[in-house]
């Protein structure tokens, strides 16, 4: 062993030990000093009766295939439009400029309301011009509340990555003879949407959570179920439960992603 | 003598207050190798980049074969693919494979899969192993001869070519220059901004330089290295060659 490589070692086995005894230290606080607390029983009792979150998780996980449906058809409308309201927000043809005005608007309009109050409006409002069934569904106008939201933030990373990619490659695509259109879609959105991507999970996370306020206008799905559950155990554990149930999706989601950004990038390298 | 394949008169250029290209003539033969030389700040990449309208000039022509490319609100998209350019620092695209940064335009300009073209350029040029990697994965010498390839891919009868060694460690420098002798020995047209002096005494048909934004001086390659008639172009080589 080198000399450097002693001493590293050293410092490693110097840095273990500091962490595991301070983990240790905060996780013994917490476990023997907040039972102390005076309400600790009645919390324990609603919050974390192990009982409950036994009976109730089931349905809940039943609910929550709702969720990931509006989620998973969300998605790919929110990315289209963003998409789309990107590019339109980038065109410099002055024949075009009304769709450039209509896209600055929207994303000002949409990105400046909050998420819950435009499912109130377009969830209750909508239906309430009288449409016919289906077309008065509380799903699609709650989807449609979501997609306009989240489009435009989707929008605003997608122009923030087309602008980070430097004007060096525009150029070079453009003296290989290149249409404009060409250069944005090979050379330029490629780039920009790789670029963009732990941006865009944290929308994607933001959405699968915001997915719950549809709950406000009639969906059951799995924030309403635990509320029906905690009226009728008049317990809080099935919030607790359902809040393991989006843990259990968001976390992995993200490490997924990460994963397969560094892969991206270390076949590259 | 024949027409010339590039025709510059009075071209001027300005970024905001600072004139950079105070009215230049020049005429590129066809075939002819003209090397640029001059300080930083002369002028050589800005007379470059307007040759093939990357910058639009402010007054003049430029004449390629005889078209007036400057004339203002012409489309210079169809003719880009006579004029090639290869810039200092390569701006390959770093999302594709070698041979997909050379492919990409002659299959969406031309509507040709240049596939077997394209491998031959790579096996001329010394990168047939290479054809698959990415950007990152290759040295500057390779990523500037891919840019070189790319470029060549459209067929181009001219090219510009921008430092294109300034960017390499100086072991490098000699394999992109060897690709610029296998160009000369083809007949390209090429106008290259260098600071490699020894290779532009070598290869050029002529040489000018440039300073503050005019052509000071030009010739035949050994007479303004060896006998410059001006004083500021003695300065200038006194300077490069110590």
């Amino acid at each position: 062993m080198t000399r450097r490589a002693a001493y590293e070692a050293q410092q490693k086995r110097r840095a273990n030990l500091i962490a595991g005894v301070s983990t240790a230290l905060v996780l013994a606080l917490v476990v023997f000093l907040v039972p102390l607390a005076p309400g600790w029983e009645a919390v324990r009792a609603s919050f974390f009766n192990g009982e409950v979150f036994v009976r109730v998780f089931p349905d809940l996980l039943r609910a929550f295939v709702l969720d990931v449906a509006i989620f998973a058809w969300s998605v790919p409308l929110i990315f289209g439009l963003g998409l789309a309201i990107a590019l339109a927000r980038g065109n410099t043809n002055p024949a075009l400029f009304p769709l450039r005005i209509f896209g600055a608007v929207y994303v000002d309009l949409f990105r400046g309301i909050p998420v819950v109050l435009l499912v109130y409006l377009v969830g209750f409002g909508i239906p309430g011009l009288g449409l016919a069934r289906p077309w008065n569904s509380p799903y699609i106008w709650g989807t449609v509340a979501l997609v306009l939201t989240y489009s435009a933030y989707i929008a605003e990373v997608l122009r923030s990555g087309i602008e980070s990619i430097h004007a060096s490659q525009r150029n070079a695509a453009i003296c290989l003879g290149l249409s404009e259109r060409d250069t944005m879609r090979y050379v330029i959105l490629p780039q920009a949407i790789r670029r963009v991507v732990p941006a865009n999970m944290n929308m994607l996370v933001a959405l699968q959570k915001d997915v719950a306020l549809l709950s406000f206008i009639g969906p059951v799905e799995i924030l309403r179920q635990a509320g029906i559950f905690k009226s009728l155990l008049a317990n809080f554990t099935p919030y607790v439960a359902a809040a393991v149930i989006f843990l259990c999706v968001t976390v992995p989601a993200t490490r997924y992603a990460d994963y397969l950004m560094n892969r991206d990038r270390d076949a590259r390298t | 003598m024949p027409e010339p394949r590039l025709s510059l008169r009075g071209v001027t250029k300005s970024f905001g207050d600072v004139q950079v290209l105070k009215g230049i003539d020049m005429d590129i033969a066809p075939g002819e190798m003209v090397c640029l030389i001059g300080a930083s700040g002369s002028g050589k990449s800005t007379l470059l980049r307007c040759m093939n309208g990357l910058e639009p000039v402010d007054d003049g022509e430029v004449r390629l074969d005889g078209v007036d490319i400057a004339e203002p609100g012409f489309d210079l998209t169809p003719i880009r693919q006579h004029i090639g350019i290869v810039f200092q620092s390569f701006n390959l695209f770093p999302h594709m494979t070698a041979y997909d940064n050379v492919a990409l335009a002659p299959r969406r300009v031309l509507g040709e899969d240049a596939r077997e073209r394209i491998e031959a350029l790579f096996a001329r040029f010394g990168l047939a192993d290479h054809i698959r990697k990415y950007p990152d994965q290759l040295s500057g010498g390779q990523q500037q001869r891919v840019a070189v390839i790319r470029a060549l891919a459209m067929r181009p009868q001219t090219m510009l070519l921008d430092e294109i060694t300034s960017a390499l460690d100086p072991e490098l420098v000699g394999e992109v220059l060897d690709v610029l002798r296998k160009l000369r020995d083809d007949g390209m047209t090429m106008v290259l901004a260098t600071h490699e002096m020894a290779f532009a005494r070598d290869v050029a048909d002529r040489v000018v330089f440039m300073d503050q934004g005019v052509v000071a001086e030009e010739g035949a390659p050994e007479r303004i290295f060896s006998a410059p008639e001006r004083e500021r172009t003695r300065r200038f080589l006194a300077s490069v060659l110590r």
